[in-house]
Protein backbone atom coordinates (compact mmCIF):
# COMPACT_ATOMS: atom_id res chain seq x y z
CA UNK A 1 0.00 0.00 0.00
CA UNK A 2 1.18 3.49 -0.83
CA UNK A 3 1.79 5.78 2.13
CA UNK A 4 -0.39 8.51 0.59
CA UNK A 5 -3.34 6.09 0.69
CA UNK A 6 -2.64 5.36 4.35
CA UNK A 7 -2.60 9.10 5.09
CA UNK A 8 -5.95 9.52 3.32
CA UNK A 9 -7.46 6.64 5.30
CA UNK A 10 -6.29 8.10 8.61
CA UNK A 11 -7.58 11.55 7.66
CA UNK A 12 -10.96 10.21 6.55
CA UNK A 13 -11.44 8.08 9.68
CA UNK A 14 -10.32 10.91 11.95
CA UNK A 15 -12.64 13.39 10.23
CA UNK A 16 -15.56 10.97 10.60
CA UNK A 17 -14.72 10.27 14.25
CA UNK A 18 -14.48 13.95 15.12
CA UNK A 19 -17.75 14.72 13.37
CA UNK A 20 -19.50 11.89 15.19
CA UNK A 21 -18.13 13.19 18.48
CA UNK A 22 -19.46 16.65 17.64
CA UNK A 23 -15.96 18.14 17.68
CA UNK A 24 -15.00 18.68 14.03
CA UNK A 25 -11.75 20.54 13.32
CA UNK A 26 -11.14 22.93 10.45
CA UNK A 27 -8.09 21.24 9.01
CA UNK A 28 -6.57 17.78 9.31
CA UNK A 29 -3.04 17.27 8.05
CA UNK A 30 -0.11 14.98 8.80
CA UNK A 31 0.82 17.03 11.86
CA UNK A 32 -2.62 16.81 13.48
CA UNK A 33 -2.05 15.39 16.97
CA UNK A 34 -4.02 12.24 17.87
CA UNK A 35 -2.35 11.23 21.15
CA UNK A 36 -0.72 13.50 23.73
CA UNK A 37 -1.00 17.17 24.68
CA UNK A 38 -3.26 19.14 22.30
CA UNK A 39 -4.68 15.91 20.89
CA UNK A 40 -7.93 16.24 18.97
CA UNK A 41 -9.32 12.98 20.43
CA UNK A 42 -9.91 11.61 23.91
CA UNK A 43 -8.72 8.10 24.82
CA UNK A 44 -11.94 6.39 23.71
CA UNK A 45 -11.83 8.38 20.51
CA UNK A 46 -8.37 6.95 19.83
CA UNK A 47 -9.68 3.40 20.39
CA UNK A 48 -12.51 4.05 17.94
CA UNK A 49 -10.13 5.54 15.39
CA UNK A 50 -7.74 2.58 15.48
CA UNK A 51 -10.59 0.07 15.15
CA UNK A 52 -12.16 2.10 12.36
CA UNK A 53 -8.88 2.20 10.43
CA UNK A 54 -8.34 -1.56 10.90
CA UNK A 55 -11.87 -2.26 9.70
CA UNK A 56 -11.54 0.05 6.69
CA UNK A 57 -8.23 -1.57 5.70
CA UNK A 58 -9.88 -4.98 5.97
CA UNK A 59 -13.15 -4.21 4.23
CA UNK A 60 -12.03 -1.78 1.52
CA UNK A 61 -8.46 -2.91 0.85
CA UNK A 62 -8.47 -6.56 1.97
CA UNK A 63 -5.58 -5.85 4.31
CA UNK A 64 -5.61 -7.55 7.70
CA UNK A 65 -3.45 -5.73 10.18
CA UNK A 66 -3.32 -5.28 13.96
CA UNK A 67 -2.29 -1.71 14.63
CA UNK A 68 -2.26 -2.16 18.40
CA UNK A 69 0.30 -4.95 18.22
CA UNK A 70 2.49 -5.89 21.15
CA UNK A 71 5.45 -4.16 19.52
CA UNK A 72 3.47 -1.00 18.80
CA UNK A 73 2.10 -0.76 22.33
CA UNK A 74 5.54 -1.13 23.90
CA UNK A 75 7.22 1.62 21.87
CA UNK A 76 8.55 4.62 23.78
CA UNK A 77 6.86 7.03 21.38
CA UNK A 78 3.27 6.21 20.49
CA UNK A 79 2.87 5.10 16.87
CA UNK A 80 -0.54 6.83 16.99
CA UNK A 81 0.66 10.30 17.99
CA UNK A 82 -0.03 12.18 14.74
CA UNK A 83 -1.77 11.50 11.45
CA UNK A 84 1.57 11.19 9.66
CA UNK A 85 3.15 8.92 12.28
CA UNK A 86 0.08 6.68 12.30
CA UNK A 87 0.12 6.44 8.50
CA UNK A 88 3.77 5.37 8.62
CA UNK A 89 2.89 2.84 11.33
CA UNK A 90 0.16 1.40 9.09
CA UNK A 91 2.63 0.90 6.25
CA UNK A 92 5.22 -0.63 8.61
CA UNK A 93 2.61 -2.97 10.12
CA UNK A 94 1.47 -4.13 6.69
CA UNK A 95 5.05 -4.75 5.57
CA UNK A 96 5.88 -6.64 8.78
CA UNK A 97 2.73 -8.69 8.37
CA UNK A 98 3.68 -9.57 4.81
CA UNK A 99 7.16 -10.53 5.93
CA UNK A 100 5.85 -12.72 8.76
CA UNK B 1 -25.30 -6.02 3.98
CA UNK B 2 -27.37 -8.97 5.10
CA UNK B 3 -30.92 -8.23 6.25
CA UNK B 4 -30.81 -11.09 8.72
CA UNK B 5 -28.95 -11.15 12.02
CA UNK B 6 -25.50 -12.69 11.87
CA UNK B 7 -24.28 -14.79 14.76
CA UNK B 8 -20.91 -16.32 15.57
CA UNK B 9 -20.82 -19.32 17.89
CA UNK B 10 -17.61 -21.01 18.99
CA UNK B 11 -17.30 -24.70 19.74
CA UNK B 12 -20.12 -25.89 17.50
CA UNK B 13 -18.97 -29.39 16.64
CA UNK B 14 -21.02 -30.95 19.43
CA UNK B 15 -22.83 -30.40 22.71
CA UNK B 16 -24.25 -27.03 23.68
CA UNK B 17 -22.56 -25.22 20.80
CA UNK B 18 -24.09 -27.50 18.21
CA UNK B 19 -27.52 -27.19 19.80
CA UNK B 20 -27.30 -23.40 19.76
CA UNK B 21 -26.04 -23.32 16.16
CA UNK B 22 -28.82 -25.61 14.95
CA UNK B 23 -31.47 -23.74 16.95
CA UNK B 24 -30.57 -20.27 15.74
CA UNK B 25 -29.94 -21.40 12.15
CA UNK B 26 -33.42 -22.96 12.16
CA UNK B 27 -34.86 -19.68 13.40
CA UNK B 28 -33.36 -17.81 10.46
CA UNK B 29 -30.15 -16.38 11.89
CA UNK B 30 -27.07 -16.60 9.70
CA UNK B 31 -24.87 -18.73 11.93
CA UNK B 32 -21.12 -19.03 11.50
CA UNK B 33 -19.54 -21.53 13.85
CA UNK B 34 -16.16 -22.99 14.52
CA UNK B 35 -14.25 -25.81 16.10
CA UNK B 36 -10.74 -27.14 15.69
CA UNK B 37 -11.92 -29.81 13.25
CA UNK B 38 -14.77 -30.31 10.82
CA UNK B 39 -18.26 -29.99 12.26
CA UNK B 40 -19.39 -33.38 11.02
CA UNK B 41 -22.90 -32.02 10.50
CA UNK B 42 -24.57 -29.50 8.22
CA UNK B 43 -27.58 -27.22 8.35
CA UNK B 44 -29.18 -24.54 6.26
CA UNK B 45 -27.96 -21.07 7.31
CA UNK B 46 -24.89 -22.59 8.98
CA UNK B 47 -21.27 -22.23 7.87
CA UNK B 48 -18.43 -23.96 9.64
CA UNK B 49 -14.86 -22.76 10.08
CA UNK B 50 -11.93 -24.85 11.31
CA UNK B 51 -10.47 -22.53 13.92
CA UNK B 52 -8.51 -22.90 17.14
CA UNK B 53 -10.05 -20.14 19.27
CA UNK B 54 -6.72 -19.56 21.01
CA UNK B 55 -5.00 -18.77 17.71
CA UNK B 56 -5.14 -15.02 17.20
CA UNK B 57 -4.53 -15.11 13.47
CA UNK B 58 -7.16 -17.78 12.85
CA UNK B 59 -9.74 -15.87 14.90
CA UNK B 60 -9.02 -12.63 13.05
CA UNK B 61 -9.31 -14.35 9.71
CA UNK B 62 -12.62 -16.00 10.55
CA UNK B 63 -14.22 -12.84 11.90
CA UNK B 64 -12.95 -10.82 8.93
CA UNK B 65 -14.42 -13.38 6.52
CA UNK B 66 -17.80 -13.26 8.26
CA UNK B 67 -17.81 -9.45 8.32
CA UNK B 68 -16.85 -9.26 4.68
CA UNK B 69 -19.47 -11.81 3.61
CA UNK B 70 -22.40 -10.36 5.55
CA UNK B 71 -21.36 -6.79 6.39
CA UNK B 72 -22.38 -7.21 10.02
CA UNK B 73 -22.05 -9.33 13.15
CA UNK B 74 -24.88 -9.00 15.66
CA UNK B 75 -24.24 -11.77 18.15
CA UNK B 76 -21.24 -13.67 19.47
CA UNK B 77 -21.72 -16.71 21.71
CA UNK B 78 -18.41 -17.80 23.22
CA UNK B 79 -19.09 -21.41 24.06
CA UNK B 80 -15.82 -23.16 23.15
CA UNK B 81 -13.95 -24.49 26.15
CA UNK B 82 -11.69 -27.25 27.30
CA UNK B 83 -11.65 -28.87 30.71
CA UNK B 84 -9.22 -31.18 32.41
CA UNK B 85 -10.66 -32.54 35.59
CA UNK B 86 -7.89 -33.37 37.95
CA UNK B 87 -6.75 -32.79 41.46
CA UNK B 88 -4.57 -29.69 41.32
CA UNK B 89 -1.64 -31.73 42.65
CA UNK B 90 -1.90 -33.85 39.52
CA UNK B 91 -2.47 -31.08 36.99
CA UNK B 92 0.33 -30.57 34.45
CA UNK B 93 1.25 -27.00 33.53
CA UNK B 94 0.54 -27.78 29.89
CA UNK B 95 -3.07 -28.72 30.67
CA UNK B 96 -3.45 -25.62 32.83
CA UNK B 97 -2.06 -23.34 30.12
CA UNK B 98 -4.29 -24.85 27.47
CA UNK B 99 -7.41 -24.25 29.60
CA UNK B 100 -6.43 -20.62 30.11
CA UNK B 101 -5.60 -20.18 26.42
CA UNK B 102 -8.84 -21.62 25.13
CA UNK B 103 -11.25 -20.53 27.84
CA UNK B 104 -9.90 -17.06 28.61
CA UNK B 105 -7.77 -15.92 25.68
CA UNK B 106 -10.05 -17.56 23.13
CA UNK B 107 -13.05 -15.77 24.61
CA UNK B 108 -11.16 -12.48 24.69
CA UNK B 109 -10.07 -12.81 21.05
CA UNK B 110 -13.59 -13.42 19.76
CA UNK B 111 -14.99 -10.61 21.90
CA UNK B 112 -12.30 -8.25 20.62
CA UNK B 113 -12.66 -9.06 16.97
CA UNK B 114 -16.46 -9.26 16.83
CA UNK B 115 -16.81 -6.07 18.89
CA UNK B 116 -14.77 -4.22 16.28
CA UNK B 117 -17.43 -5.10 13.72
CA UNK B 118 -20.36 -4.51 16.11
CA UNK B 119 -19.04 -1.03 16.97
CA UNK B 120 -19.58 0.19 13.43
CA UNK B 121 -23.29 -0.58 13.67
CA UNK B 122 -23.65 0.52 17.30
CA UNK B 123 -25.23 -2.80 18.16
CA UNK B 124 -24.06 -6.13 19.49
CA UNK B 125 -24.79 -8.98 21.86
CA UNK B 126 -21.97 -10.98 23.43
CA UNK B 127 -22.61 -13.96 25.68
CA UNK B 128 -19.64 -15.69 27.30
CA UNK B 129 -20.08 -19.14 28.75
CA UNK B 130 -18.95 -19.83 32.27
CA UNK B 131 -19.83 -22.65 34.68
CA UNK B 132 -21.43 -23.20 38.03
CA UNK B 133 -18.33 -25.07 39.21
CA UNK B 134 -16.66 -21.70 39.82
CA UNK B 135 -19.18 -20.34 42.37
CA UNK B 136 -19.70 -23.75 44.00
CA UNK B 137 -15.90 -24.27 44.20
CA UNK B 138 -16.01 -27.84 43.01
CA UNK B 139 -12.95 -29.86 44.04
CA UNK B 140 -11.19 -31.43 41.07
CA UNK B 141 -11.85 -28.55 38.73
CA UNK B 142 -9.65 -25.82 40.17
CA UNK B 143 -8.03 -24.55 36.98
CA UNK B 144 -11.12 -24.98 34.82
CA UNK B 145 -13.22 -23.13 37.40
CA UNK B 146 -10.56 -20.43 37.72
CA UNK B 147 -10.52 -19.93 33.95
CA UNK B 148 -14.30 -19.58 33.91
CA UNK B 149 -14.26 -17.19 36.89
CA UNK B 150 -11.86 -15.13 34.82
CA UNK B 151 -14.39 -15.13 31.99
CA UNK B 152 -17.04 -13.68 34.32
CA UNK B 153 -14.77 -10.86 35.51
CA UNK B 154 -13.60 -10.20 31.96
CA UNK B 155 -17.20 -9.98 30.77
CA UNK B 156 -18.25 -7.60 33.53
CA UNK B 157 -15.47 -5.19 32.61
CA UNK B 158 -16.04 -5.70 28.88
CA UNK B 159 -19.62 -4.57 29.41
CA UNK B 160 -18.33 -1.22 30.66
CA UNK B 161 -15.79 -0.89 27.87
CA UNK B 162 -18.25 -1.64 25.07
CA UNK B 163 -21.51 -0.27 26.45
CA UNK B 164 -21.13 3.07 24.72
CA UNK B 165 -21.37 1.34 21.35
CA UNK B 166 -24.62 -0.46 22.10
CA UNK B 167 -22.89 -3.77 22.77
CA UNK B 168 -24.08 -5.83 25.74
CA UNK B 169 -21.85 -8.46 27.35
CA UNK B 170 -23.14 -11.13 29.70
CA UNK B 171 -22.11 -14.49 31.09
CA UNK B 172 -24.06 -17.68 31.50
CA UNK B 173 -23.26 -20.70 33.64
CA UNK B 174 -25.21 -23.88 33.04
CA UNK B 175 -25.69 -26.71 35.49
CA UNK B 176 -24.11 -30.04 34.42
CA UNK B 177 -25.38 -31.23 31.06
CA UNK B 178 -24.56 -34.70 29.79
CA UNK B 179 -22.04 -33.58 27.16
CA UNK B 180 -18.67 -35.11 26.34
CA UNK B 181 -17.07 -32.61 28.69
CA UNK B 182 -18.49 -34.25 31.79
CA UNK B 183 -18.84 -37.80 30.52
CA UNK B 184 -15.62 -38.75 32.28
CA UNK B 185 -16.75 -37.34 35.63
CA UNK B 186 -17.79 -40.07 38.13
CA UNK B 187 -21.57 -40.36 38.50
CA UNK B 188 -21.47 -39.90 42.29
CA UNK B 189 -19.72 -36.58 41.80
CA UNK B 190 -22.35 -35.38 39.32
CA UNK B 191 -25.12 -36.58 41.66
CA UNK B 192 -23.56 -34.64 44.53
CA UNK B 193 -23.53 -31.45 42.48
CA UNK B 194 -27.12 -31.92 41.29
CA UNK B 195 -28.36 -32.70 44.80
CA UNK B 196 -27.03 -29.37 46.01
CA UNK B 197 -28.91 -27.40 43.38
CA UNK B 198 -32.22 -25.68 44.02
CA UNK B 199 -33.64 -27.51 41.02
CA UNK B 200 -32.34 -31.05 41.35
CA UNK B 201 -31.88 -32.15 37.79
CA UNK B 202 -29.25 -32.10 35.08
CA UNK B 203 -29.30 -29.14 32.74
CA UNK B 204 -30.62 -29.36 29.21
CA UNK B 205 -29.66 -27.76 25.94
CA UNK B 206 -32.96 -25.91 26.01
CA UNK B 207 -31.99 -24.38 29.38
CA UNK B 208 -29.03 -22.83 27.56
CA UNK B 209 -30.90 -21.43 24.58
CA UNK B 210 -33.52 -20.04 26.96
CA UNK B 211 -30.87 -17.89 28.62
CA UNK B 212 -29.14 -16.89 25.38
CA UNK B 213 -32.55 -15.93 23.93
CA UNK B 214 -32.95 -13.48 26.80
CA UNK B 215 -29.46 -12.03 26.53
CA UNK B 216 -29.47 -11.59 22.75
CA UNK B 217 -32.96 -10.13 22.52
CA UNK B 218 -33.07 -6.62 21.07
CA UNK B 219 -35.14 -5.69 24.13
CA UNK B 220 -32.23 -6.64 26.43
CA UNK B 221 -30.27 -3.52 25.60
CA UNK B 222 -30.05 -2.56 29.28
CA UNK B 223 -29.03 -6.05 30.43
CA UNK B 224 -25.25 -6.09 30.54
CA UNK B 225 -22.39 -7.12 32.80
CA UNK B 226 -24.61 -9.79 34.32
CA UNK B 227 -24.09 -13.45 35.01
CA UNK B 228 -26.90 -15.97 35.13
CA UNK B 229 -26.31 -19.34 36.74
CA UNK B 230 -28.89 -22.06 36.45
CA UNK B 231 -30.22 -24.24 39.23
CA UNK B 232 -30.24 -21.63 41.98
CA UNK B 233 -26.48 -21.15 42.09
CA UNK B 234 -25.36 -17.59 42.82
Amino acid sequence: MDRAIAVDIVKACLKEGLEQAGTPVERIDEDTVIVGPSAVLDSIGVVSLIVDIEQRLQMDHDVAVTLASEKAMSQKNSPFRTVGVLATHIIDSIEQGEAA
Amino acid sequence: MSERQVMIITGTRKGIGRHLAETYARRGFIVEGCSRGDAGWEAENYTHHNVDVADEKQVRTMVAQVAKRHGRIDVCLNNAAVASMNHVLLTPAKASNRMLEVNVTGTMLFCRETAKVMMRHKYGRIVNFTTIVAPIALAGEAVYAASKAAVVTFTRILAFELGQWGITCNSFGATPIMTDMIRGVPQDKIDAVVNNLAVKRLGTYEDCSNVTDFFISRSSDNITGQVIYLGGVT
